[in-house]
């Protein structure tokens, strides 16, 4: 039964997005309508989370705005309307939900870097 | 045409729209449905098809009978109403290719049964005050009547009870996907009963009703 319920997402699931995991800074592409335009908007920031499995899957990136105004989107990972996803940087963490980055601000909320994992995205 | 089909619901999940919106789907098993039974107006007053949904091992012996013509062994057995009967034979087997994306169905299911229920969770009573001295009245049902006159209590008095699998009809759910070779169905939203359950798929009434007299 859920084998099925599986095999109806599977057309959903986005399988061209680079692989990327909490800590990592990532630029998302996402695609925007606004009063009928169609724009791609790009969000910057660190992967604080994934959760989900399916099409049910979301991650959250935070970046910090102007004014040092955090600001967390969250995205359905599989969602058409993801142009792109760039993985800058990959963080070193220890744990998978990265909340304690919420109460840190500017030199405190750096993560080191991660050596380059096999497969890694960047170049 | 046919009225309707029988399934089972799967499960919910979540799927993408063509603009690209994450839309709840309940995924249901519609069909393969085989013919029983075929009824005319001349032999039984009225038009209907009986379907047979799903499988058992064993019939008791007037089921064996029953069946026989068919040559099926369904779970369910179910009539929904056809326009014509004489398209149908007993033995026919109809798939849910009689839907198409885009349309509206009704679904018919068997909402999860909650055993014995007060008052507040089966009728909507509002219980008593949380506060200033309150004891044991919390979710009590409040008065059921007057005194003396009449000296007992109405019948249909809505008390506490047993909540059991009521039938319930959820109108015009957009059909998401349909799949023949897999006898998949997927509906925009939630469907009453729980994974497994048997629902009835039917086109929906009201946009019949509405083509009818347009």
């Amino acid at each position: 039964m859920q084998d099925l319920i599986r095999s109806v997402q599977e057309q959903y699931l986005r399988t061209d997005l680079p692989p990327f995991s909490p800590g990592d800074t990532v630029r998302v592409h996402y695609r925007v309508v606004e009063g009928g335009n169609v724009r791609v908007q790009p969000f910057e920031g660190v992967v604080i989370r994934k959760r989900g499995g399916g099409t049910d899957a979301t991650f959250t990136v935070r970046r910090i705005a102007s004014h040092g105004i955090g600001v967390e989107r969250t995205f359905p990972l599989h969602s058409p309307l993801i142009e792109n996803i760039e993985v800058l940087r990959h963080g070193k963490v220890r744990r998978a939900r990265l909340y304690y980055l919420r109460e840190r601000a500017g030199k405190a909320a750096r993560l080191k870097e991660r050596r380059r994992p096999e497969g890694s995205y960047l170049r | 045409m046919i009225e309707g089909l029988l399934g089972r619901k799967l499960g919910m999940t979540q799927i993408f729209d063509e603009s690209g919106r994450a839309v709840p789907v309940t995924v249901l098993e519609v069909g393969p449905c085989v013919v029983t039974q075929v009824k005319t107006k001349e032999r039984d007053g009225y038009e209907a098809v009986q379907l047979g949904f799903g499988h058992r091992k064993r019939q008791n012996k007037p089921m064996q009978g029953h069946l026989r013509a068919s040559g099926a062994s369904p779970r369910y057995l179910k009539e929904v109403r056809v326009d014509d009967p004489g398209q149908f034979q007993v033995g026919q087997v109809v798939d849910c290719s009689m839907f198409q994306p885009g349309q509206l169905v009704d679904v018919i299911g068997w909402r999860k049964g909650r055993g014995f229920q007060g008052g507040v969770k089966r009728h909507g009573f509002a219980g008593g005050p949380k506060t200033h001295g309150q004891s044991d009245r919390h979710r009590a049902p409040g008065s059921i009547g007057p005194t003396t006159d009449p000296g007992r209590v109405h019948k249909g008095k809505r008390m506490a009870g047993r909540m059991g699998p009521v039938r319930v009809t959820v109108q015009n759910l957009k059909v998401m996907q349909v799949d023949p070779q897999r006898n998949l169905v997927l509906v925009q939203g939630a469907v009453p009963g729980h994974p497994n359950g048997l629902v009835i798929v039917r086109h929906a009434v009201k946009q019949r009703r509405a083509k009818a007299t347009a």
